[in-house]
């Protein structure tokens, strides 16, 4: 089996080992980000040098005879909004070029101690505010498995970086689909935790009740092992769950006899059929697996995407009000203090954002709160209640991740409410703080990726991961035919799939 | 029922109907809330971990979350918590389950451009708070809320915004808990304004919530100030800021007073607004109107989560109450028989020396004359160092002048000296002092020898001048070299002229 | 009042003033026809009956997160500082403070 295509469960068993070195891997990483990134630009900025000093550190560790933890020398991206120390975290946006924070990220702790070698910090939309990472102030990014095409939003960059091999996982997060919506264009897994599994100290707020770090792998065991290690209770974030989780990596390995996979039959239409055929496919697959499907119901699921952009520009403009010139970031010069807030808020901060903070503020003011975000508060209400009530009768829900496979530059952009429709199947799971995951079931349209997304109630992560799972095996056993040829990239470059990993490609 | 994004600007308070027992000022009656934020005495800040002193080099009590960067997210300090509990039970508030809210706004103090308070569901509610002469001011509500960074403006003059260049933020302060304490209007003189602040000062040293100094901003007041004829609505209210010291509150208050009265007289209009007093000129100034005033956006903070006191924690602090002002006066007053809004009881408890009479009353004294000694001679010295004498030593000396065995101004003497040396038998001073109280018959010989000694001013006395008195006393006094009692010798003179 | 109330270039004015955001004029008109188009998309939610719904703000049901009122160490000053678009005297440095509530 190739190097290049190995896990990071096999990277770290390999590197505690000394079977492996960290650096030989890092190298091989840093190889096809050198090959390739001009063109896909994934990341805002590669850290090669720092990671080797890692990566060299780690092997010493383990030639002294130390653990230097259950990511070791695993080459990680981290999506640009989560704080480096020391290293700019820019949020791709312009009032924040080039600041450097002075503190680490909880989770960027944990990935430290558990031997992790971040390799760079990956673009996005600016302040995580879009579906297709064209709102980077730094230039999009592209989709490694057509360049024509975006890599979904706001973590494309992260999504990318796994998927073209520059790092083995990544991080992202996702406020109404941003890490399961580019995982689905991209090809990978991509999972958004319960609201509160992950810390949030550390990553810069974009909606504050439905903000979640999460990673993108390549396999559902390599995101179980990134959850297990950077999830937990932190004492440095008022709404992080307390108690201790069940680690996920032993949940994964029970099947689904029994498992009740929910259908909802009144799931808003709008999914291509490309994308429904997947989905047919993947509630066969459990069925075979020893499932039961069931139907369920969540009546106000198509009132999601009004109730989020509603909620999550009101809470957004509130968070990004700190970006006002006087203690980082950019400063226009002005005559006054109220003269350079508002030259230098127009001045950075990009389109998408100036109009979501306007929506936000306008949706908080006096005289409308009642009409806007006290309603949208409520419908929110409405949501998580029917889903409760759905999972009274199903383990996990299935769903179309997006509604179709990676669009070209520019199709969405001349209309912003045809972008944000790319997460109507996303944003209720945020809405409600529940769990949700993208799982690459196949290929769609012009042989581009198709993600199922699978959906469980608050903790039910073990639940989830042991359908995603399953989903996983019912693909590997379905292309098994062209495993062979897919272990190594062909000439476009594009990444072939490990026996563990999505479907054929080509 | 009315959204909280829609309130009733402040509190909604309607006149009632004319007593006749208004203070009034050329008819108008004076209307007054005070708002002050108290600054906790908590180690550190309300939501992150770093120091709340005062005084420190700039900038150097900083952490991500008071310097509002990205990222960076709330923690609720317990004993703030704790601190506010005992605020809200000494103003004998409910403390309730509560929540907190965004105010957001733009000013450079303010790190996240929105601050952290609570708005419509505040932790303590529905209190009050009985000045010394009994009146009971209303508390609305007693809140939980963060400080704001220190701004100093450079350029202009007196260090004013005005006219400025620029200014240069300082951000210790920014994060350190406030409790706001709203009082409802029930406050009608100057003079009330004062004691409300001075007891509430009393309550806060009391419960070591805070230190409540003003002068460093540990305690700072805003005056809400409206003027109206009894039986008419009440007229629109000014918020005076900016007021340093106790005294000063009393001036801004009358001045504003005095400034809307001429205005309506006038027959002008007051509008709403926020003033600023200046202690230098004594006038408040605009700061700014109504109109101009920012809409806050106020919405539930997502990144905290509820405050639900429980039961047994509201009980542990209020078990846990020291006496507070009013019961150490209720019980000095009851203890010495004197009034307890009087001066004396007014100021041992202030000082702290309540316990102290009573120890001296415990040890066999005279309360009542314990608690003058205390009053007269127990000031602290100019350095701060505290009056340290025996308990049981100043209850003998009360002994001996209540006896009868000495005369009030001896005992002031040999007090003095067991104050001076930090103790003292009084009657071993008495007796090496030569003091000892005059036999009637001989005291009546002394004063009919002044009256014969000086009849011109005998005769000034018997006709009608009183200030002669002071004269024949003090002569007799001499004449008996101290050992007179000067209040036997009043007592004699006036008895003689009446007969 | 239901979420289809037209928003207006006005309305867009004062809130970009009240967001401290400088915007031109044709970015003022442009922005209002784009939100009056969303909050006509966003009316759906007037057709469902609330009353009796409570707002949701809580994802995960929480209460009494607390610290412990001990210090501990904080950020390093001049690290601070020198990420600081101005600063002098060991301060943030920012122009004249005018026309904002103190």
């Amino acid at each position: 089996m190739s190097e290049a295509t190995l896990t990071a469960v096999e990277i770290s068993a390999g590197v505690r080992s000394g079977s492996l070195k960290a650096a030989d891997i890092l190298e091989q990483h840093l190889d096809r980000i050198t090959a390739r990134e001009g063109e896909v630009h994934a990341f805002n900025l590669v850290l090669a040098d720092e990671a080797r000093a890692a990566a060299a550190a780690i092997d010493d560790l383990v030639a002294a005879g130390n653990d230097p933890g259950p990511l070791a020398g695993v080459p990680i991206a981290l999506k640009d909004n989560m704080c480096t120390r020391g290293v700019p975290t820019t949020c791709s946006s312009k009032i924040l070029d080039g600041w450097k924070p002075p503190y680490n990220a909880t989770v960027v702790d944990r990935l430290g101690a558990a031997g992790a070698i971040t390799v760079g910090k990956t673009n996005l939309d600016e302040f995580a505010m879009g579906s297709s990472t064209e709102n980077s102030a730094f230039g999009p990014t592209r989709n490694p498995l057509d360049l024509t095409r975006v890599p979904g939003g706001s973590s494309g960059g992260s999504a990318a970086a796994v998927a073209a091999g520059f790092a083995s996982v990544s991080l992202g997060s996702d406020t109404g689909g941003s890490i399961r919506q580019p995982a689905a264009l991209c090809g990978v897994v991509g999972v958004k935790p319960t609201y509160g599994y992950v810390s949030r100290y550390g990553l810069v707020a974009f909606a504050s009740s439905l903000d979640q770090i999460g990673p993108f792998t390549t396999t559902v065991e390599d995101s179980a092992l990134l959850l297990d290690v950077i999830g937990g209770h932190d004492p440095m974030d008022s709404t992080s769950i307390p108690d201790a989780h069940p680690s996920l990596v032993d949940a994964i390995a029970q099947g689904v006899e029994g498992l009740r996979v929910g259908r909802i039959t009144d799931l808003p239409d709008g999914a291509d059929p490309d994308v429904a055929e997947r989905l047919e496919a993947a509630f066969d697959a459990l069925r075979a697996a020893g499932a039961t499907i069931v139907d369920v119901q969540v009546p106000a699921f198509g009132y999601g995407l009004t109730a989020y952009y509603l909620i999550a520009p009101s809470e957004a403009s509130s968070n990004l009000a700190r970006y006002d010139g006087v203690r980082y970031g950019l400063r226009v010069d002005a005559p006054d203090t109220n003269a350079m807030y508002g030259a230098t808020r127009a001045a950075g901060f990009g389109e998408e954002v100036q109009r979501r903070i306007m929506l936000g503020t306008y949706a908080l003011s006096a005289g409308y709160y009642d009409a806007y975000y006290g309603k949208a508060l409520k419908v929110r209400r409405l949501i998580a209640d029917d889903f409760d009530r759905a999972y009274t009768k199903a383990d996990v829900l299935l769903t179309p991740t997006a509604p179709t496979v990676a669009f070209p530059f520019g199709s969405k952009t001349d209309n912003p409410l045809a972008m944000y429709l790319c997460d109507v199947y996303t944003i209720p799971t945020n809405l409600a703080g529940h769990p949700g995951m993208s799982v690459p079931y196949g290929t769609g349209a012009d042989g581009l990726p198709v993600g199922v997304q699978v959906l469980a109630g608050t903790l039910g992560e073990p639940t989830m991961f042991r359908a995603a799972a399953a989903l996983e095996r019912s693909m590997s056993e379905a292309s098994a035919v062209g495993r062979a040829s897919a272990s190594e990239p062909d000439d476009d470059g594009v990444r072939g799939r490990s026996p563990r990993g999505e479907g054929s490609l080509s | 029922m009315t959204s909280i994004m829609n309130p009733t600007p402040g509190n909604v308070y309607t006149a009632g109907p004319a007593t006749g027992n208004e203070v009034l000022i050329d008819g108008y009656e004076l209307v007054v809330g005070l708002e002050v934020h108290v600054e906790l005495a908590t180690a550190t800040k309300l939501f992150s971990a770093s120091a709340n002193n005062f005084g420190d080099e700039p900038n150097t009590n900083i952490d991500p979350v008071t310097l509002g960067l990205p990222g960076a997210l709330p923690v609720l300090n317990r004993h703030a918590v704790e601190l506010a509990m005992r605020i809200g039970t000494a103003l004998n508030c409910t403390i309730q389950p509560c929540v907190f809210h965004r105010k957001n706004y733009f000013y450079p103090d303010m790190p996240k451009a929105y601050q952290i308070s609570q708005y419509d569901q505040p932790l303590n509610v529905n209190g009050y708070l009985d000045l010394p002469g009994g009146k009971r001011i209303g508390v609305e509500r007693a809140h939980l809320e963060e400080d704001t960074g220190k701004s100093t403006h450079f350029g202009g003059t007196g260090g004013r915004i005005h006219g400025s260049d620029y200014s240069l933020i300082d951000f210790n302060r920014a994060g350190v808990p406030l409790v706001e304490i709203v009082s409802r209007p029930d406050i009608r003189t100057p003079e009330e304004a004062r004691e409300y602040v001075s007891e509430l000062r009393a309550i806060l040293l009391a419960v070591g919530a805070s230190d409540a100094k003003m002068e460093e901003g540990s305690m700072r007041c805003d005056a809400n100030v409206s003027v109206h004829k009894p039986g008419e609505p009440y007229g629109t209210r000014c918020e005076i800021k900016n007021v340093n010291s106790i005294r000063s509150l009393g001036r801004a208050i009358e001045y504003e007073a005095r400034r809307q009265i001429d205005m309506i007289e006038a027959g002008e209009v007051v509008r709403q607004e926020t003033r600023h007093w200046d202690e230098n000129d004594s006038r408040t100034h605009t700061l700014r109107t109504k109109e101009d005033a920012d809409d806050y956006r106020y919405f539930l903070e997502p990144d905290l989560v509820p405050l639900a006191p429980s039961a047994e924690w509201i009980k542990a602090v209020a078990d846990a109450m020291p006496l507070l002002p009013t019961e150490r006066r209720s019980r000095l007053a009851a203890a010495t028989g004197a009034l307890a809004d009087g001066e004396a009881v007014m100021v041992v408890v202030e000082r702290g020396q309540d316990d102290y009479v009573l120890d001296v009353a415990a040890a066999g004294g005279d309360a009542a004359r314990a608690l003058i000694y205390v009053k007269e001679a127990f000031a602290p010295q100019a350095d701060g160092t505290a009056v340290d004498v025996p308990a049981a030593d100043v209850a003998a000396l009360t002994k001996l002048e209540t006896s009868g065995a000495i005369t009030a101004t001896q005992a002031k003497t040999i007090l003095a000296e067991i104050v001076a040396n930090g103790g003292g038998d009084a009657a071993a001073i008495a007796k090496a002092k030569g003091f000892e109280a005059m036999a009637s018959g001989d005291l009546e010989a002394i004063v009919d020898q002044v009256i014969a000694d000086n009849a011109e001013a005998w005769t000034k006395y018997v006709g009608g001048d009183d200030k002669t008195m002071g004269f024949l006393v003090g002569a007799a006094m001499k004449a008996s070299k101290g050992k007179a009692d000067g209040k036997l010798v009043t007592a004699m003179l006036q008895s003689k002229r009446s007969t | 009042m239901g979420v289809s109330a037209r928003i207006t270039a006005a309305d867009v004015a004062k809130v970009a003033k009240l967001a401290r955001l400088d915007l031109a004029p044709e970015a003022i008109e442009r922005t209002t026809a784009q939100l009056a188009g969303m909050l006509e998309h966003f009316a759906d939610i007037d057709a469902l009956d609330l009353g009796a719904v409570e707002p949701m703000t809580q994802p995960y049901p929480l209460q009494n997160v607390f610290r412990e009122d001990i210090v501990l160490t904080g950020l390093d000053r001049e690290e601070v500082l020198a990420a600081a678009p101005a600063a002098e005297d060991g301060r943030f440095r920012v122009p004249p403070i005018l026309g904002l509530d103190g």
